[in-house]
């Protein structure tokens, strides 16, 4: 087990350095470098460039740059913001539990819906049941999401009134930032009026972020269990008897589980990609939406820092769960 | 000749009778899924409309009819044929853009999904044949662009390359790159060691010659089968890039483009979000049918478990 761990990691180094080479080399190749980009339109005489330039190490040669720029990644240092001249770091830890706090849900609401209607479509197989869980799950995982999100808020919000547009809580309230979790803040401020903003705020990004997950869970769900459903434990566990909900809970579910596991762990990058767009669409004051303000406003030090900050929550996430298959399922292991 | 499965695709039916021709077994698999049969015809008719736009849009894409500002579609009340799907902010047909913008979709797709897939296939096969440092070195850096959730890294290319649409072509060619390298590779190594294969190499072929002409067309299936995934793929992410502001620039009729712009009227005139969002939705969902199918149909091992 040690040593799977341990292989898995420093197959991790590689990716770690590739992608600091891909955020080092996005302020390189952009047009005009970042000096010129801060002179603005008057220009900026040859010995003030010269001087800016040798202050941002910019006229090194570039592996020496790229060596500091490791330097300064470990150490925490991404720079600052071209437009709110604050760290970027520190940018992205403020705004980062807003978008942690939609991910959860809507991954929590695609397992939710997602797994009774695998589980229904794999055993009501071939019934008007199994084809409209999969027809369904194949027009979510076509949707364009940002289409979606329009049209729930165009249902919701704009026909039927009964959820906000857009942000994450009322502007009346004013809840002390303790987790950044707008749930947990409001709770700990015991303000209910608050936690009830803020619930109904998150009612339709959920909906829109978690439809592609809830998608591909289900489909993985039902083929998993159709896959599980014939083998010779099932039949057992049939044979001696036990309640049917109970063979297809306790026996098939728990072993066609292994695969939903990895898909859901999966889900990471397609949540972040999707979370960018259900972000800028309801004003989510995540990580997201400050992206693409960055890449709007070309912010690049927030685009670079962006940019890494959400590769490695992949990389880590998906060796997490790459470990955690490995603890499930020992053929891995030794693969 | 070697044992070729997707080379049925450029066979004509009928070349050899007994038993079935390659391209009838194929057909008869596919038109087995009837989720496969209705994308291929939703395709079919896009194509149609992609090509003959000029002769089915009633009206020019970006001529602005000033004295019918957001008129409804036809079966509201106020609403004309002439504009049977209505106009936008600024007075231009729906229906008309919604035509052209299919054209602009199609050929985003093929684009993006033919680069994609012409380098990714090299890049795979070098990686599978020549194995050690090229492999290495070459799967390292797809590892690196599957780091990125696809958007962001779309996006980050957008970002040095400048906003637009040929610029979003290249980023989603470069999204979908890993995928075709990852199984150009797989498919290469399990070819490779085949008596086929040694037999070509040993009547003399070379690295070259084994690669492209012996071993690719053995590796064709998944990778068919991929290209189809990817351009729906290609098409939404397009769509999600111009509706970004970063792909397609107004007024260029493209669905994602178009729906950015129609934002602010989503109140008074909802008609202007639902088309093109629909007309993506529905281009989309053909492509991922005909790709099922495909899959379903091209690889024996899955059309045994999934009947």
């Amino acid at each position: 087990m040690l040593r799977f761990v341990l292989r898995r990691l420093a197959l991790i180094i590689p990716t770690f350095f590739g992608v600091t080479l891909l955020a080092f080399a996005l302020i390189h190749l952009i047009p005009g470098d970042p000096v010129e980009n801060l002179s603005g339109e008057r220009g900026m005489d040859p010995a003030r460039r010269a001087r800016l330039l040798h202050q941002f190490g910019l006229d090194q040669p570039l592996p020496l740059q790229y060596v500091r720029y490791i330097g300064q990644v470990l150490r925490g240092d991404l720079g600052e913001s071209l437009t709110t001249h604050d760290s970027v770091a520190r940018e992205f830890a403020t705004l980062f539990p807003a978008t942690v706090e939609l991910a959860f849900f809507a991954l929590a609401f695609a397992l939710v819906v997602g797994l009774p209607a695998g589980v229904l479509a794999a055993v009501k197989r071939n019934t008007v049941a199994d084809y409209a869980v999969m027809g369904v799950s194949l027009t979510g995982y076509s949707m364009p999401i940002f289409w979606w999100a329009l049209l729930l808020i165009l249902f919701f919000s704009v026909q039927l009134g009964i959820t906000p547009v857009s942000g994450r809580i009322a502007v009346q309230y004013d809840v002390p930032a303790v987790t950044g979790l707008m749930l947990v803040d409001a709770l700990l401020a015991g303000d209910m009026g608050a936690f009830r903003s803020a619930l109904s705020h998150l009612v339709l990004p959920t909906i829109a972020l978690g439809t592609i997950p809830l998608a591909v869970i289900s489909r993985m769900t039902r083929s998993a269990m159709l896959e599980v459903l014939r083998d010779d434990f099932v039949r057992a566990a049939r044979a001696k008897g036990l309640p049917r909900w109970r063979v297809i809970v306790v026996h098939a579910l728990r072993n066609a589980l292994i695969p939903v596991v990895t898909v859901v762990g999966l889900q990471v990058g397609l949540l972040l990609s999707g979370a960018i767009l259900t972000e800028t669409i309801f004003s989510w004051p995540g990580i997201g939406n400050w992206l693409i303000h960055g890449v709007q406003s070309r912010d690049y030090p927030v685009v670079q820092g962006g940019i890494l900050l959400i590769a490695g929550i992949v990389i880590a996430v998906n060796l997490v769960v790459d470990l955690l298959y490995g603890v499930v399922n020992p053929r891995i292991r030794h693969a | 000749m070697p044992d070729v499965a997707p080379a049925v695709l450029a066979m004509p039916s009928g070349t050899d009778a007994v038993p079935p021709s390659r391209a009838r077994e194929f057909w008869r698999a596919f038109s087995q899924n009837r989720g496969a049969v209705v994308g291929l015809a939703l395709g079919g008719v896009l194509v149609v409309l992609a090509l003959a736009a000029d002769g089915i849009a009633p009206h020019s894409p970006i001529e602005q009819f000033r004295d019918f500002e957001l008129a409804p579609p036809f079966w509201h009340a106020g609403g004309t044929l002439r504009f049977p799907l209505g106009t936008d902010a600024v007075g231009r047909d729906i229906l008309s853009r919604i035509v052209y913008g299919t054209r602009l979709s199609l050929l985003i797709g093929t684009i993006s999904v033919a680069i994609s897939l012409t380098l990714g296939s090299v890049l795979g096969l070098l990686a599978g044949y020549f194995r050690g440092i090229v492999d290495t070195a070459i799967m390292r850096l797809m590892d690196v662009m599957l780091a990125l959730p696809s958007l962001l890294l779309a996006i980050a290319v957008v970002a040095i390359l400048g906003p637009g649409l040929i610029n979003a072509m290249y980023a989603i060619a470069i999204v979908l790159l890993p995928h075709y390298v990852r199984l150009a590779r797989a498919a290469v190594i399990a070819e490779a060691g085949r008596e086929y294969v040694t037999s070509s190499r040993i009547a003399g072929a070379g690295a070259l010659r084994l690669m492209f002409a012996t071993i690719l067309p053995n590796c064709m299936a998944p990778l068919i089968v991929q290209a189809t995934l990817g351009f729906s793929n290609a098409i939404l992410d397009a769509a999600a890039l111009g509706f970004l502001g970063l792909g397609a620039q107004p007024p260029t009729p493209e669905w994602g483009a178009m729906l950015a712009s129609a934002l602010e009227f989503i109140e008074r005139a909802p008609w202007v979000v639902t088309s093109p969002g629909l007309a993506i939705l529905v281009t989309v969902l053909a492509f991922n049918l005909t790709g099922d199918g495909l899959r379903d149909a091209l690889d024996p091992k899955l059309r045994r478990s999934m009947a």
